[in-house]
């Protein structure tokens, strides 16, 4: 077994059972956390495939942002979890029953020769002067650059949405208003009086 | 040596696995949700090895549009999650039963 073999057996490993617990784990919180292993364990994986670039996007983008996003609304709401459990063990045959029957075929498909080595030969490790950012960043602002645009509006109207849905009018929170602050003349806040100086 | 079959059947796993997620948490929106994202991951893993076996740039371009899509999704639908709470006090799927559905 080499030692690359080694390696995606272990991540493997890791990788499938912290999706299991993300899926079985009582409070919300450490599903988490066990999915931010999870994102991590792939990202190593997607290491051993050479796709650095999105390796480390996965663990900026999701680790840093889209978790941490997902930990401030569970630990924002005041959760109840036990009510939520109820049914886990009622649903538990025919969902392992169902997961079971759709991963037996799957694995049959997968494993037959057709994905096996020679048919698809690993290819030669890339060397250190090649860069998959920059492959990558050439592909993305030439062949599919008005894509790329598109995935920009799909995130700006994300975070429309996103204020729209959440944001709300109290009619009892005072706030400033800029422009009237702005618009302020010097006749409005200053009073110059005249008073005659008082006898000693 | 890792052949591509054993990507395709971890990415197999890890479908299965979020599927098997949906059933058993399907009172619980938040776990929903990170299920839907292990799914997508699941799907990402089997583009990036077919992108890595077959030379090709393209699979890795998919999976940084799929990336983009799924941090969407995910924002909106916890700002629904936020909105449903703030309204109902509750995130059960079993209570949201006011269309009668």
């Amino acid at each position: 077994m080499s030692f690359e073999l080694f390696v995606f057996y272990v991540f493997a490993a890791i990788l499938v059972f912290a999706a299991s617990r993300v899926i079985t784990v009582r409070n919300p919180v450490f599903a988490a956390m066990f999915l931010v292993l999870t994102f991590f364990t792939c990202a190593g994986i997607w290491m051993l495939l050479e796709a650095e670039f999105l390796a480390i996007t996965l663990v900026l983008v999701y680790v840093g942002a889209v978790m941490v996003l997902f930990l401030f609304v569970v630990m924002m709401l005041d959760i109840n979890v036990e009510p939520m459990r109820e049914g886990f063990v009622s649903y538990l045959p025919v969902g392992l029953l169902v997961g079971a029957i759709m991963l037996v075929e799957m694995v049959f498909l997968l494993t037959q020769r057709y994905f096996k080595n020679e048919n698809y030969p690993a290819p030669e490790r890339a060397g250190a002067e090649v860069s998959n950012t920059q492959e990558l960043g050439r592909l993305l602002y030439s062949e599919y650059l008005f894509q790329f645009e598109i995935a920009a509006i799909i995130l700006l109207v994300a975070i429309v949405a996103a204020i729209a849905l959440t944001m709300r009018r109290r009619p009892d929170t005072k706030y400033q208003t800029p422009s009237e602050q702005i618009g302020v003349t010097k006749s409005e806040r200053l009073r110059v009086v005249q008073m005659p100086s008082e006898k000693r | 040596m890792i052949s591509l079959s054993h990507y395709l059947t971890l990415g197999a796993l890890l479908f299965c696995l979020s599927v098997v997620g949906i059933f058993l948490n399907r009172k619980n929106v938040i776990i929903l949700l990170m299920s839907i994202e292990l799914m997508l991951l699941a799907v990402n893993l089997n583009f990036v090895a077919f992108s890595h076996f077959l030379g090709d740039g393209a699979g890795q371009i998919f999976v940084f549009f799929i990336l983009t899509v799924a941090a969407a999704e995910a924002a909106i639908g916890l700002a629904i999650l936020v909105v449903l709470f703030r309204n109902r006090q509750t995130i059960n799927v079993a209570d949201l039963d006011e269309l009668k559905g």
